[in-house]
Parts: structure tokens; sequence; C-alpha cells
């Protein structure tokens, strides 16, 4: 009933404004925001929550990089360049990565791209906007407060006995971060079972909806794990409950496995989505059919779920037994497989193509070339004997930026572009945009290249000095950082500059394929559709149907 | 210091030179599959660049023959390269039984070595090149991870328990030793280096300096201040269990479970002595945490495995 | 509009697909509470075959009848959620708040004896922290099985607590005649999540009061 009003007074407003009506223009007070139930405006929420905590934490990277341009530990003392590289840890893993595509595109999208009118739950979803900004709250508040210097694995027994920093906010805010993750998953996983429109069959539905239900399914089942093991950490800091200690009989090691079995999904739940992206943004602009549709799908749900089984090789020096080594060294090269499916798949995608360079599919190329070199470095650190020597180096470091950062941030920034037009209706500046994407990819191999080779050197993570003879290395790493930086920023202008004076986009601007662009408008009216849209086709079928 | 462009650390270790061949191996492949990826890339989006606005290219499904050979053939690979990887840590895992061996304490944030011959040193570990060195390690706080990149190598040192790790050195000349989990403030100060000498060197290193005691002579000492000598006798209505020739074997538990005398066994019973009584014994050994160092720890094991060598003290 | 229930939200096509989205939901949330329990229970798991000695003696030291009795109080509630359930179903609003009254007592009950067995540890110096004070045979390990002790009921308790809260807004709603014969989907979902705690319990009562007791 209070729906029905809500859309009489939007429309009202709409039309007195002379605009056509959607879910922007449905209200303009503080309140039509901040009590939302619309997915797509707890979307823009989300991105500009995500947004400030990704500038956060990129400040913390830059001071980094400054710090590692010498040798000497000579710009700042150690206590706070440890408290740096947690932080932006922190701030980068559990307030930008993890929530970055599915809170932002995945919330935006999926009800769209599944002819929904809402997430199943719209009360749910936005709880978790506000479950979210609680957590990075306490995480701004625990930074504020002198910061916390355990490094964003918050290792026992450091951080539950010996750290003297804020562990407990931190740690909480993490717990609140990973709350939200887990009502997000919840959400998309009914909504895709329940919601989807007349037609739209499992197997129609795009990949980029496989990908977040895959994604889902890890939030749900692996988020819990690391929760209560961030409350044991809490306990035992608070009260000394000796599971963590080992002076009080307790096991550090345990904390380890209860650690990485969500923390190595929880890569996924940041790649997977970005995978989806690229699904979606390939397709489009080679005007193709994806070339293996099944493969792909079925190889998100079978990351989701070996990714469940590979922690241990996050411990291949921790004394664990050799056999338990053996075995997730084992898993670890199986998840390699569907990840390097994926990608022969998207290039073959390519092959006979109608394909076009709009910014998107820069980022899109950008994606398949760093999630590469990210994938078959990670085959590097599965191998046994060679990860003994590289574990715990800048060896890590680079695969998992190259992973994160080359990866799913790529996917991230290509579903920036994409989508832009659909979610504000007006259309970036194409030049700016190509002209940024090859300085971020430039900017983002400079950075990251040289520490792959300073890592087998044998150059260990998180140290505030180090020996003169890896400088050269740091010295070109320092310089890509700045330039990743500058790339970082330009983005963020344009896009606000288009917001006011961006050529309007109609409603399907890159002629796509998908209900989002087919049957909605740009931006989209507050319920979506105007009428329920019927599926009677595969998902993109850039070929019109003969006969 | 060289300050050019290095692209290797020394291969120092006699597992060095099989870890760089693995790793050349698969760098080999990386370059292989990665140009694969970029040439095709390259190579479609020149060919098949957009011609006109409303160009629309012919649908392709999938083809399941290439989608089979494109996860076969990673497989194979990856399973070579697993069965490879494996095989060279299973070799590393276990110390040869003419190893020599060196006990490692962690703490924040110095490294204290000490040698079975009594010398300690701090921050430094001089070995013999040609012979296999085992260290046995603990730590007094938190984890931290003993690494050696010349000799390809790393192992975590955690609390509450020994872990071990052993080399060979094959090059003399001095390497860096790093603390590779990161332990708190002054993480990136806790580094040394590891002296790799020939062994006439090595001799002479070992006699210089001032005369010190072996390890199992003050754990010996130890053993008498803490009074463990009153119940571990030879007596046979003694409270507690004799210790002569007891390492390295059985011994049987209350219940019948039987368990190794070995470091860790010794270990525990010394701080949680009631966790494991031998069999035909009261639980009345009362325990020495906190009156012992886990250095302390590693001289009182070592006198006791000293009296399994000769068997007559 | 008038053929609509008043229950139906904008975004689903009718009740039936409502209720089947809210039943998946709460499933795969309960899913997600497995998981978050099943941290703890591998903890305890981990340490019990670590430290059998010790958790047999810190198991005898809890009080079984106590324990017992509150098994038996938690099925009883059950079985009153489970009737409610049943009248909210029929729409009989009368028996609705009768039943949701009667698990609401019994959940308090437990609580209340949780309360006095807390307080009973408190006094013994069994609470892990500060003041643990137990000097028998090995302390440290009895003290694992303290903390376990006392994460898994408390984790519970406070499920159980937040429960109690979702009653009494439950107990509302149905005053107002909210749940009908076509919509009593909360009363249902609630019955979900209150089985679900039960059935924590009885995984968690022999686990730390019986198994190993001497």
């Amino acid at each position: 009933m209070s729906t029905a009003v809500f859309k009489h007074r939007a429309d009202q407003q709409a039309e007195d404004n002379g605009h056509t009506k959607n879910y922007l223009n449905a209200g303009f007070s503080a309140k039509s925001w901040l009590l939302t139930v619309d997915h797509k405006r707890i979307a823009i929420l989300y991105l500009i929550s995500i947004t400030t905590m990704f500038l956060l934490g990129g400040i913390f990277a830059l001071v980094i990089r400054l710090e590692l341009l010498t040798p000497a530990g000579d710009m700042l003392q150690s206590e706070t360049y440890n408290k740096m590289f947690t932080m932006h840890g922190v701030v980068m893993v559990f307030f930008f990565l993890i929530p970055a595509t599915p809170a932002v595109f995945g919330n935006f999208l999926l009800p769209l791209m599944i002819g929904a009118k809402d997430l199943a739950f719209p009360r749910l979803n936005l709880l978790s906007w506000y479950v979210f900004t609680f957590g990075a709250l306490l995480g701004v508040t625990a930074i504020v407060f002198g910061g916390v210097d355990t490094g964003w694995t918050f290792y026992t027994p450091y951080s539950s006995t010996y750290a003297n920093s804020n562990v407990i906010l931190a740690a909480l805010g993490a717990f609140f971060a990973g709350f939200a993750s887990i009502l997000t998953g919840l959400n998309f996983i009914v909504t895709i079972h329940k919601m989807r429109a007349p037609g739209l069959t499992w197997f129609r539905m795009p990949l980029f909806v496989w990908a977040h239900y895959a994604t889902s399914i890890i939030q749900v089942l692996g988020t819990p794990v690391v929760a209560i093991t961030i409350i044991l950490v809490a306990l035992e800091r608070l009260f000394k409950i000796g599971i963590f200690d080992p002076a009080l009989g307790g096991d550090p090691i345990l904390f380890q496995h209860l650690f990485w079995f969500y923390s190595h999904p929880a890569v996924y739940i940041m790649i997977l989505p970005a995978m989806g992206v690229i699904s979606e943004v390939i397709c489009c602009f080679a005007r193709k059919k994806i070339f293996g549709y099944n493969f792909i799908a079925f190889s998100s749900l079978a990351i989701a779920m070996f990714g469940f089984l590979v922690w241990g090789h996050h411990m291949y020096t921790s004394g664990q037994s050799v056999y338990a080594s053996l075995v997730f060294s084992v898993l670890t090269f199986l998840v390699a497989i569907p990840s390097a499916i994926k990608t022969f798949n998207w290039t073959a995608t390519l092959y006979k193509g109608s394909i076009s360079y709009d910014a998107p599919m820069i980022y899109a190329i950008g994606f398949l070339g760093l999630f590469t070199i990210g994938g078959l470095t990670g085959v590097f650190l599965a191998t046994l004997a060679v990860d003994v020597h590289v574990h715990d180096t800048y060896f890590v470091v680079a695969h998992f930026h190259y992973i994160m950062v080359g990866g799913a941030i790529m996917g991230y920034m290509a579903a920036m572009h994409f989508w832009w037009p659909k979610i504000t209706g007006r259309l970036y500046p194409e030049g700016w945009a190509r002209f940024s994407a090859l300085v971020i990819f430039i900017g983002f191999n400079l950075t990251f290249f040289p520490q792959f080779i300073v890592g087998y050197l044998g150059m260990p993570r998180r140290y505030h000095a180090y020996p003169e003879e890896f400088q050269i290395w740091n010295v070109l790493s320092t310089a890509g950082a700045t330039i990743l930086g500058v790339g970082y920023a330009i983005p963020v202008v344009y896009f606000i500059w288009s917001l006011r004076y961006g050529a309007k986009a109609s409603a399907n601007p890159w002629k796509a394929k998908g209900l989002e662009w087919e049957k909605a408008d740009s931006p989209p009216i507050a319920h979506n559709f105007e009428e329920t849209p019927v599926v009677t086709e595969e998902a993109y079928a850039y070929e019109p149907k003969r006969g | 210091m060289d300050k050019g462009f290095r692209f290797f650390p020394d291969q120092a270790s006699s597992v060095a030179g099989d870890v760089d061949l693995l790793y050349f191996f698969l760098v080999a492949v990386s370059v292989f599959f990665a140009c694969l990826i970029f040439f095709l890339i390259y190579l479609f989006a020149v060919k098949y660049r957009r011609k006109s606005e409303d160009d629309i290219p012919k649908e392709i499904e999938g083809l399941l023959k290439l989608e089979i050979l494109w996860s076969v053939i990673p497989l194979i690979l990856v399973m070579f390269v697993f069965v490879w990887g494996a095989t060279l840590y299973f070799d590393s895992y276990t110390p040869p039984k003419n190893a020599s061996e060196i006990y490692v304490v962690g703490k924040q944030w110095m490294w204290h070595i000490q040698h079975p011959t009594g010398q300690r040193e701090i921050n430094e570990l001089h070995i013999p090149v040609g012979q296999p060195i085992k260290l046995t390690m603990a730590t007094e706080d938190v984890i931290h991870s003993f690494f050696v990149p010349a000799f390809r190598l790393k192992k975590d040192v955690v609390p509450g328990r020994y872990t071990t790790m052993w080399f060979e050195a094959i090059k003399a000349g001095e390497y860096h030793l790093f603390c590779a989990e990161y332990c708190g403030t002054k993480h990136s100060q806790m580094i040394g280096k590891v002296v790799a000498m020939e062994p006439a060197d090595y001799q002479n290193w070992l006699s210089g300096g001032a005369a010190s005691e072996p390890m199992e002579v003050t754990g010996e000492k130890k053993f008498q201040q803490l009074a463990c000598h009153t119940c571990h006798t030879d007596n046979a209505n003694a409270r507690g269990p004799s210790l002569v020739g007891v390492f390295g074997k059985d011994v049987e538990l209350e219940g019948g479970v039987k368990v190794v005398v070995d470091e860790e066994y010794i270990r525990e019973s010394i701080l949680t002595p009631n966790a494991k009584v031998a069999a035909g014994y009261k639980p009345v050994m009362p325990t020495f945490k906190g009156q012992l160092t886990e250095a302390g720890l590693l001289q009182i094991t070592a006198y006791i495995k000293s009296l399994s060598k000769d068997g007559s003290k | 509009m008038s053929a609509k229930n008043a229950a139906l939200q904008h975004h689903f096509e009718d009740l039936g697909q409502q209720y089947e989205s809210s039943q998946l939901g709460m499933w795969a949330f309960l899913v997600q509470e497995i998981l978050f329990f099943g941290g703890l229970f591998l903890g305890y798991l981990v340490y019990r075959s670590s430290y059998p000695e010790a958790f047999k003696i810190g198991s005898s030291l809890l009080d079984v009848k106590l324990g017992g009795i509150n098994t038996a109080v938690l099925i009883a509630s059950s079985l009153t959620m489970a009737l409610a359930v049943y009248w909210a179903q029929k729409g009989d609003k009368k028996k609705i708040i009768l039943f949701l009254t009667l698990t609401l007592i019994l959940g308090s009950t437990f609580l209340g004896i949780k309360v006095v067995e807390y307080s009973h540890k408190w006094h013994h110096g069994l609470v892990p922290g500060e003041m643990f004070a137990y000097s028998g045979p090995l302390a440290d390990q009895v003290r694992i099985f303290y903390s376990f002790y006392f994460a898994m009921t408390g984790m519970h308790a406070l499920h159980m607590i937040i429960g109690a809260g979702l009653i009494v807004w439950l107990m509302v709603k149905a005053a107002r005649g909210r749940f009908t014969a076509e919509y009593s989907t909360p009363v249902e979902m609630f019955g979900l999540y209150w089985h679900f705690v039960d059935i924590v319990w009885i995984y968690l009562f022999p686990l730390l009061y019986l198994i190993g007791r001497s």
C-alpha cells in the first residue's frame, strides 16, 4: 500500500520537474536515500561508501611505496609503517574488494538482469549497507585512534597476545563487514532462485548472474567461519581464554586454518564477480555469444566449491603435516583449471567477432592480460618446493595484487564504465576513459611486475627496511605506484564531471543484449520495468534468430 | 654491495639448483601460455576489428573438443608440476641421518643460535660447507620464520612446539637470514646472516673464541639445579622413570598407548607433566613452566639425548 | 489492488513466490548459522582430541542436572513453538499468542537456569580470564575446555536472547491480527530459527556435559 503512495508521489515529483521519471529523480530528500529499499539506490550508497574506503586504502598504499623508495626505514617509524600496511590490507580487502563488485554492481544489476522489481529482501539489503557502513566506521575509528599493526591476516598469537594496537576495533569492523556480506549473499541466492522473469531459465541467465550466484554461496558458507574466528581472537585479547595462546596450551596454527578457510575463498568473492563482468563486456563489444557458456557457468561453481578445499596452501611452511601440504597442493592445482578454462573461452569469444574498443573493452582486455599473469604465478605458489622459497616474500605480494588489482579492480573498472550510462543516464568522456585505462595498465605492471623479481630474490613482505641490493626493483615499483595513483584519480574526476556535463545516454548505448539494456530505461524507473519482461532467447543472442 | 639488476639470489644449498630448475620450467611454461593468450588476443583484436556500426558476426556456440583439449592439457601440465614440486618438498623434509644439529630460538626481534658444542651466536649462524645441518627451532613469543633465500628454504618457528628444517650449504659465503613471518614492530630488523665456511675454517671458528661449555653439560647442570635427578634415577622404586637410553624409543603410557620419546615429548613432559604419564608412575611431577626458557628446555633435551648416546651415564 | 493481500510486498508477483523466497532465505540463513557454530565445534573437537584428559575433568565439573533440565525445557519450548506455527497457519490469533507466550516463558526459564549455572562457575573460579582459579591437574587445558564451554553456550544463549526479542515482536504482530490462514510466514520462519537453536543445544549438551564424564 505504502509503495503505491510512494510511486504516485515520485511520479508527481518527476513530472513537476519536467523529466521522465526514474529511480534517481523519484525523491531528493536525504530520507529518500537513507531509508530507501530500492536496490539501485542502495547500490549507489554502497558505491559512495566503498569509493571512500578505496581512496583511504590507496593513500596508505602510496605511503608504503614512498617509504620503500629507499632501503633504510627513514620516512616512518617501524611501528607506523606496520600500521600502514595493515590498514592498507584491512581497508582494501574487507571494506573495498569484498563488497566492491557484488554490493555495487550485483545489487544494481541482478534484479534488472533477471527481470525482477527488486531483490527478494529489500529491507535486508538496506540493513546490509548500514551494517557495512557501521563496520567501516569501526575500522576508521580504529585507524583514527592509533591504528592497528597485526597485518590484515591477524595471525595469532601476535594479534591475540602481543600487539598493542586497536586489534579488537579493527577486527570487529571486519566482522560487521562480513555480516553485511552474508546478508548480500543470502539476498542474491534467494533472488536468483525465486525472482527470475518468465522464460528466464537457469541456462539463459547472463554469466554475470552465474558468477554472483557462485560468489553468494562462498559469502554464505565462508564468512560465518571467519566471523566466529574473529570473535575468538577478540575474546582471547579480552579474557585470555587460551584457545590461540600457546602459553596457555592453545594452538596458534588453528587460527590460520580457520582464517584461511574463509580468506582463501574470499579471494574468489573478489574475482568471481569481476569474471562475470568480463563475460558481459567481452560479448557486448565483440557482439558475439560467449564461447562455451556452460563451461564458464560451471567453472564458476567449480571455483566456489574447490575454493573451500585449498586453504592449507597458505601454510606449507607452518609446520603442518607434509601429507596435508601434498593434498592441499594437488587441490590447488585443480582449482587453477576452471580459471584457465574461462581465460581460453574469453579469448575464443573474440574469434571472428566484431570488436570495438570502447573503454569497458579496453579494461576487459587488460583484465585478461593481468589475470593470466596472476593465475600463472598462482601455479608457482601452488608448487610445494617453489612456494617454500617465495612464501611471505614480495612474489606473493605481486601475485595477489595481479589477481586482486589486476583482476578484480580491472573488472570493477570495466563494470563502472560499461554500466555507468545505465546507472546515471549519462555518458562518460570516452577519450579520457581510454587514456586512463592505458595509464592504469602501464602503472600497474610497473608497480607489481618488479615485485615478482624482488620476491624471488628473497625480499620478505612487510619489511620496513631492506638490504640495498633490492632497491632498484623497489624504485621501479614506487614509480609505477605513482602512475597507478594518477590512473585511478582521472576516472574519479571525469565520472563526477559526467554527472552534470556528460551527454545523455540512450537506453542501450552499446547495443548490448540483456534485459537491463533492452527492457529498462537509462536510468531505470523505480521499479525497473514498466511491465514484467518475458525472456524468449538465450543470453548474448547478438545474431538475430534465423527464420 | 651489488646495486644493479639482479634476478636470482645465490645458489648456495644442495636444493637451490633443483628449486631454480623447477622455477625456470614454470617460467618457461608461463611465458609460453601468456604469450599464446596475448598473441591470440592481439591477433583477434586486429583481425576482427568492428568494420561498420551494424556489423553482426556469426554465432559460435562453443566446441566441446576444444574445451576438453584446453582443460586436459593444463591439467596434465599442472599434475606434472605437482609431482615435481612435491618430490623436491618431500626430499627437503626429512633430514639425512648424519645431519649435525643446531638449535635456534627466535625472540622478538633476534635469532639466538646454539651449537651442541656450546657456541652461542646472535643473528649469525656459522656452518660448514658440505655437511647437512638440521635446525631444531623454537620461539619465546610469536611466530617467526627462518628464511635463507640463498638456500631457497624457510620454515616457520611456532610457539609451543618445535619445528625443524635441514640444509646443506654447497658454497662458502655470507648469506641473508630473514624473519619471513611478520612478528611485530621490528620485524624487518630481525635479520642476520648465515656464514657458510669451508670445513677447515669452520673448525678454526669452533675452536676460536672463549672456551664454551657443550649444551649437554649446561643441560645437565640445569637438570641438577631443578632437582630433576631426585626423582628420575636408575633406582627401581624411583618416583620417576629413568631417562637413560629412552630417547628415540617408545614409552608406554597409562592405558597402553605408546609414544616415541622425542624432543616434543620431552618438552611436553616438562611443561605439562600430567598429560602423558609413563605407565607405572603416578602423576606427581610438578610443571616447570616459567622456570625454563626455550633455550633451557633445549639444553635439558640435549642432556637427555646425550644419555642415549653412550648409555652409561 | 483489492485482489492482492495486504501482506504482499510490492516486488513479488504473488504470495506463493513471497513465501518460497522467505523459506529459502531462512534455510540459507540457517546454513550460515551452522557454519558459524561449526567453527566452534571444530575448535572444540580439535582440542578435545589433543587434551582428552583435561576435557574429561572439565566436563565432570559441569552440573549435569541443570543441563538436563535445560534440555527438557528447550525440547518443550520446541513443542510449544511448533504449536504456535500450527495455529498461525490456521489464523487463530488467541492460540498463537498463547503458544508464543509459553515458548517465551520456557525460553526465559532456560536462560534463567543458564544464569544460575554461570554464576556457580563464576564462584568456583571456572571462568577463563583473570579470575580463573582452578588449580587442579592440567589447569591450562581445563581452562581451554571452559573457554569453549562459555563461547559455545554463550553464543547459543545470545541466539536465545535474540529469539526471545523476536517472539515479543511476533506477539505484537499477532495481537494486531497480522497473521491469517493466508499469511503466517513470519511465525513459520521464526519457528525454523527456534528449532535450529534448540538443535544446537541438543548437540552442545552431550558434547559438553556427557561425553567422557566419569
